[in-house]
């Protein structure tokens, strides 16, 4: 029993340090339906925090939605566990973090496109009818049937925003052109259903369009094999994708959730994160369209030009883009 | 007028394109349950298949190996299902659920373990996949009015797994129907007693059963992962399994009825999704809601009002115990 004291203080002492170490930092992430590697939205989000673990060597805990009874579980159980901040990724996860972010006012949580009005969230939100509206000039100058298409994932206001400004970008454009319009579905699920997306963008080639723009999570990953497959041009989202399918892949509809993630991580590690509502548009970096050695030989520099010029217009408010979430609807 | 022709045959078209795995699996259930098994793991066999023939189409280079490999899977997963429920006589259903909870896990763990992507597998290249097979003469008969484009756009340009498929229908029918072989398969599935006491085992007339609807499954879920899309992703299947099921059920379970139910299922899908957003003629635009659930509504009424009643082999699920 002597013998062993010396051990027990030891012991006692080591777990007494625990908690100072833990105190770092130790973030944390939910995912959505979908999955990290949807080469999309969540996997923007992978890409922001993975660059946020290289640079400062702090790990983070993670998960992944596979069923939508998860999130709240996920959230409570990080935030359980002391992870601070807890990142929760989509919408969706909106009403699981505002109940969790109540039972944890001390937990510091934030969550990308949905406002939680609570003291201890930060809300990150993008202007994706911005980047949307480009993504669309870009397709009615580059279209030559005169008729595009756009596919949706869920039917949500969200994904509808992006629609709108889409419509307004080839309207813009090209007056007179087309836009031919699908929603995946009406469930999550809608999120990572390539099989369906590919058939939705083969009946709009059938129909005419020559350029598809998939706002879709995984569920684009089939869009743009069908593009591929007809010989047709896609539009990306939210991660640049053009690198998926070289030559096929027109451009992608930026949406830098990866520089919003590795906000949120940052911020929290030097002391100057704050509650609140972030809204990140073209002025702000926040969204944009993305050019790069995969896509270059599609986009010439006169329309490069075209591009530049629209967004300074936009930057600068000469062109106004409707927000379909303002009044749920894209007329106004 | 031609564009409303064009457009009427390219919604066929795409008929045949969803319709194909439907009745690859319609037709491997049915093979399964004229024998007497149940089965329900149609799905997860789809899914297997479609991760072993994307993994190793992607490791190989080739979609030859990779449909070998679904292929197996599909009657490796079949002789799960068999050891389960004809030799040790367990539950059919439990048996065929326990076999898609399996796949739906087992695929998205090899997958990350063996390809570190989230589940999927690599994207396939050109040729890696079944690419469309184009029919001679398509281009000489491009301006023959009618039939040229039906010629063109329906019976030309599928992969080569779509006429598998529709060449299965008439090979069930003639098995079924016109062989010894399959004059004990429907026995097995109504009288087993009377087959066993034939002479003939039970078993090993139910085991070729499951293996050739392992087989056909295998098929489905090549043409998922590496003709109809260009890689595997988490659950790709989507109930597309089940669908079949009930398309077989539906067809009362007969080869070319079931068929008739695939291609109605798969009619309505391509439908739907070029219904959607249209503005009709004094209706306007119609939710995406209502046309999403027009399929199952259909089926619903279809079933409830037209069908009568679908009478399932005698002795389906029932596991055969020989008389002591």
């Amino acid at each position: 029993m002597r013998a062993s004291l010396p051990i027990t203080i030891a012991s006692a002492a080591l777990l007494a340090a625990m908690p100072l170490a833990a105190a770092e930092l130790s973030p944390a992430v939910v995912f959505d339906m979908g999955g990290k590697f949807d080469k999309s939205f969540n996997e923007g989000v992978w890409n922001g925090i993975e660059r946020f673990k290289t640079e400062t060597g702090v790990k983070y805990r993670e998960f992944e939605v596979t069923n939508e009874t998860q999130r709240e579980q996920a959230l409570r159980r990080m935030a359980q566990r002391g992870a601070d901040p807890v990142l929760g990724i989509g919408f969706a996860q909106a009403p699981a973090l505002e109940k969790v972010a109540k039972e944890f006012p001390e937990t510091r949580f934030a969550i990308i496109d949905m406002v939680v009005d609570l003291p201890n969230v930060q809300s990150i939100v993008f202007k994706e009818h911005e980047g949307s509206f480009l993504v669309g000039a870009l397709a009615a100058a580059t279209s030559k049937t005169g008729k595009v298409g756009f596919i949706g994932g869920m039917d949500i206001p969200l994904i509808r925003r992006f629609a709108c400004g889409y419509v307004q970008g080839v309207k813009h454009g090209n007056a007179k052109a087309e836009v031919l319009q699908n929603m995946t579905g009406t469930t999550p699920a809608a999120w990572n259903n390539p099989t369906k997306g590919g058939e939705l963008a083969r009946s709009q080639f059938d129909r005419g369009a020559d350029i598809v723009y998939a706002a879709a999570g995984g569920t684009g990953v089939g869009v743009m094999q069908a593009a591929k497959d007809a010989g047709k041009l896609a539009i990306g989202v939210d991660s640049n994708q053009n690198h998926i399918h070289p030559g096929t892949i027109l451009t992608s509809m930026l949406k830098r959730v990866d520089v919003a993630a590795y906000n949120v991580f940052k911020t929290a590690m030097d002391g100057t994160w704050k509650p609140g509502i972030q809204v990140l548009g073209l002025a702000e970096d926040g969204v944009g369209w993305a050019l790069d050695g995969n896509n270059d030989k599609l986009v010439d520099a006169g329309t490069r030009a075209m591009m530049d010029s629209l967004r300074a217009d936009i930057i600068a408010g000469k062109i106004k883009v409707h927000d379909y979430m303002s009044n749920n609807s894209c007329e106004g | 007028m031609d564009e409303h022709f064009l457009l009427a045959v390219l919604t066929l078209d795409a008929t045949l394109r969803v319709a194909t795995p439907l009745i690859l699996c319609a037709m491997a259930g049915l093979i399964s349950e004229r024998s007497g098994i149940i089965d329900i793991s149609l799905e997860g066999k789809m899914l297997g298949a479609a991760f072993a023939a994307a993994a190793v189409a992607h490791v190989s280079g080739s979609e030859w190996v990779g449909l070998l490999a679904a292929v197996l899977t599909g009657a490796m997963l079949s002789l799960v299902h068999g050891f389960a429920c004809i030799t040790h006589n367990g539950s059919q259903v439990v048996s065929g659920v326990a076999v898609n909870i399996l796949m739906s896990g087992l695929t998205v763990t090899l997958g990350i373990a063996w390809f570190a992507q989230g589940g999927q597998t690599p994207g396939l290249g050109e040729a890696e996949r079944f690419r469309p097979l184009l029919w001679p003469g398509t281009e000489a008969l491009r301006e023959v009015p009618v039939l040229g484009t039906l010629y063109r756009e329906l019976l030309s340009g599928h992969n080569l797994l779509v006429y598998v498929a529709l060449a299965a229908v008439p090979l069930v029918w003639w098995g079924l129907y016109r062989t010894r072989f399959g004059l004990r398969l429907r026995a097995v599935g109504e009288n087993p007693e009377a087959v066993d006491t034939a002479g003939i085992s039970v078993a090993w007339l139910r085991y070729r059963a499951v293996l050739l609807a392992g087989l056909l499954a295998g098929i489905a879920g090549a043409y998922l992962s590496t003709a109809q899309n260009g890689a595997f992703v988490r659950d790709m299947t989507a109930g597309q399994g089940y669908i079949a099921l009930a398309a077989m059920i539906f067809g009362k379970w007969r080869p070319v009825p079931a068929l008739g139910a695939c291609l109605l299922f798969g009619f309505l899908d391509a439908l739907a999704v070029r219904l959607q957003g249209v503005a009709l003629p004094g209706v306007g635009e119609i939710p995406v809601q209502f046309i999403q659930a027009l399929p199952y509504v259909l089926t619903v009424v279809l079933l409830a009002g037209f069908m009568g009643r679908a009478v399932a082999p005698k002795a389906i699920g029932i596991p055969y115990v020989k008389e002591r």
